[in-house]
């Protein structure tokens, strides 16, 4: 089986500074991985676990420096990986997002049967591109991935967790999946995967390398746009702070809670 | 194209409309003011016995027109079959603007429609508006809920998707002369690639029903193990509440991701939102802090939490709620 992984790597939302134009202060902001992209990779890593035959190739859009994250990736159980890069792709919407790297595996990756997402990324969260992505292969989407219970005879079963429920759902391959965080137990990286790490080669892709032009990618193939940006307004409260139990108790029960 | 707003009119898994439905409703009959009164409109997938008990609610929530489209299969929600109908019925009403609700149906839906009809989507908006030339700006929260960016389309239908319990529903009465509008789309050549084998509805007494929950209290990182968040637990079956929990604590798998409360989880709007080790970071409190009154218990007498109650008590919960509940 063979398994794409979109990964992403975003700016740590946790640590954002702002300029005294109220703007984000990008320079030194650190990025990492989405943090779902990881339970993302664990999906797939269990899949190459449990099957054989199993190859997992990573696939991000951005910079050059993402670079290091895919090696990363690498060295604790990705076989290998792909980089989109080009000044072109930037400022891409979900769309302009969805229908680049759905050119990319395309061109370059379209053997796959499985391509595994983080169901968000932690800087837009839009939950958008995956079911993009699906939409431009032509290829069936399951979102909100709690599990994946097993591969066969080119059907993968799932486990969903919804607001109402848990869906076990059947899906015929290829097909794209979307991640929630689970219970995983962090993957540590072995020598032979490091050693691998460093020595396998990255191909970097452009525009061009995946038939895409222009006017597909980027800002201009982007449907929307952001108009402008503002500093979200911080809700101004007064705290009355208390010392004691009974009272908190007391502003409990003003605030319509009786403890009975 | 042809005016209007529509709204996609999601059906849950007890064939109930879902509330997000008369929330958006409610804000397109609000937009459509500024657009010279131009019609609000519902798309409803939905089997066919089923489509007479919902009349009379898209009546009452201000619907011009209810596009119908019935098949027995609509029962149970896949979204291959249900991208396939919904793009088709889409595409025949041309709309100006749609509006999805952001549940799982939506945010699994919407991307497809949108991306079928080679159109924008701006996700989980907390902010819908008409410019003065005309167009739609869908304003939401980006970088964990410290920036906001209103975004704007270029292409048709301006698509947005919002989350249940950001707007609110009519409270006046809004009954239109709705008219209902049977459409036909064609699934002959639909071969389903998805089949849902069970379906395990997560139990009502013990599910922390959030989305209705006057009281909701909620741990972070400070709750640190299952003991602190059994407190809570007994804290909100005290007051008649329900646990909620941050992004960490969901992490720390304190709490399942069903109850996380914040950007990558659920809005609330809760009468008392009690927040317990909880230190207030943006990402949570976009998703509570619309709550009618919050009171914080944390160690941390600089959290930003404070900056966002009425009421704080600097301490630990640990200490701290088991003292309530022997009050």
């Amino acid at each position: 089986m063979k398994i794409v992984l979109c990964v992403k790597q975003v700016p740590d939302t946790s640590d954002i500074k702002w300029t005294e134009n109220n703007t984000i202060q990008r320079e030194g902001l650190e990025s990492i991985i989405n943090p779902y992209d990881v339970y993302a990779f664990e999906s797939a890593l269990r899949l190459k676990n449990k099957y054989k035959n199993v190859n997992i190739s990573a696939l991000t859009m951005g910079p050059k420096q993402a670079e290091g994250m895919l090696r990363k990736l690498i060295a604790i159980g990705v076989d290998d990986a792909v980089l989109l890069s080009d000044k072109k792709f930037a400022g891409a919407d979900t769309f302009a997002t969805a229908k680049t790297i759905a050119a990319a595996i395309k061109s370059k990756l379209s053997d796959f049967d499985l391509i595994v997402c983080g169901q968000f990324a932690i800087d837009g969260d839009t939950a958008q591109t995956g079911p993009s992505i699906a939409n431009f292969l032509d290829i069936p989407q399951v979102t909100y991935v709690k599990e994946v219970v097993g591969y066969e005879d080119g059907y993968l079963t799932v486990i969903r967790e919804l607001d109402s429920g848990f869906e076990k759902v059947r899906v015929k391959l290829p097909a794209l999946i979307c991640v929630l965080q689970g219970e995983f137990e962090p993957v540590r990286a072995r020598i032979n995967g490091i050693i691998h790490s460093q020595q396998v080669e990255i191909p970097v892709y452009g525009i061009d390398d995946i038939g895409l032009s222009v006017e597909d990618a980027g800002l201009k193939g982007s449907p929307t746009y952001v108009n402008k940006a503002y500093r979200a307004p911080q809700k101004e409260t007064e705290c009355v702070f208390v010392e004691s139990c009974e009272e908190l108790a007391e502003c409990i029960k003003k605030c319509g809670g009786i403890c009975e | 194209m042809s005016k209007g707003i529509l709204v996609y009119s999601e059906i849950t898994s007890d064939d109930y409309l879902h509330t997000v439905v008369f929330e958006l409703a409610n804000k397109a009959v609000e937009l459509s003011k500024k657009m010279e009164d131009a019609p609000v409109m519902a798309l409803v997938l939905t089997k066919p016995d089923l489509i007479n008990e919902y009349k009379e609610a898209f009546q009452k929530s201000g619907f011009d027109k209810v596009f119908y489209v019935v098949d027995e299969r609509f029962g149970t929600y896949r979204t291959d079959l249900f991208a396939k109908a919904a793009v088709q019925a889409v595409k025949q009403i041309d709309p100006e603007i749609m509006l999805v609700g952001a549940t799982c149906q939506g945010r699994d839906l919407a991307p497809r429609i949108s991306t079928a009809l080679g159109t924008g989507l701006t996700a989980d908006c907390t902010g819908l508006d008409i410019l003065e030339n005309g167009k739609f700006a869908a304003t939401r929260p980006t970088f964990g809920g410290q920036l906001m960016a209103t975004i704007l389309c270029k292409k048709y239908p301006q698509m947005a998707s919002v989350r249940p319990k950001v707007f609110k529903p009519s409270e006046v009465d809004v009954t239109r002369d709705t008219v209902f509008i049977k459409m036909s789309v064609d699934l002959d050549d639909y071969v389903p690639q998805i089949e849902v084998l069970e379906f395990t509805k997560k139990l009502v007494c013990d599910l922390n029903d959030l989305d209705s929950a006057k009281i909701i209290v909620a741990g972070g990182k400070g709750m640190k193990n299952a003991e602190g968040f059994a407190l809570l637990k007994k804290l909100a079956d005290k007051l008649g509440g329900c646990v909620g929990a941050s992004r960490v604590a969901v992490e720390m798998g304190l709490a399942p991701q069903a109850v996380q409360i914040g950007q990558t989880g659920k809005t609330v709007s809760p009468k008392l939102y009690i927040a317990c080790g909880i230190s207030g970071a943006l990402q949570h409190t976009i998703g509570m802090n619309s709550a009618e009154k919050i009171i914080a218990i944390n160690t941390d007498k600089n959290a930003p939490i404070f900056d966002i109650c009425d009421y704080g008590i600097v301490g630990d919960a640990f200490e701290i709620i088991p003292k309530l509940l022997e009050l």
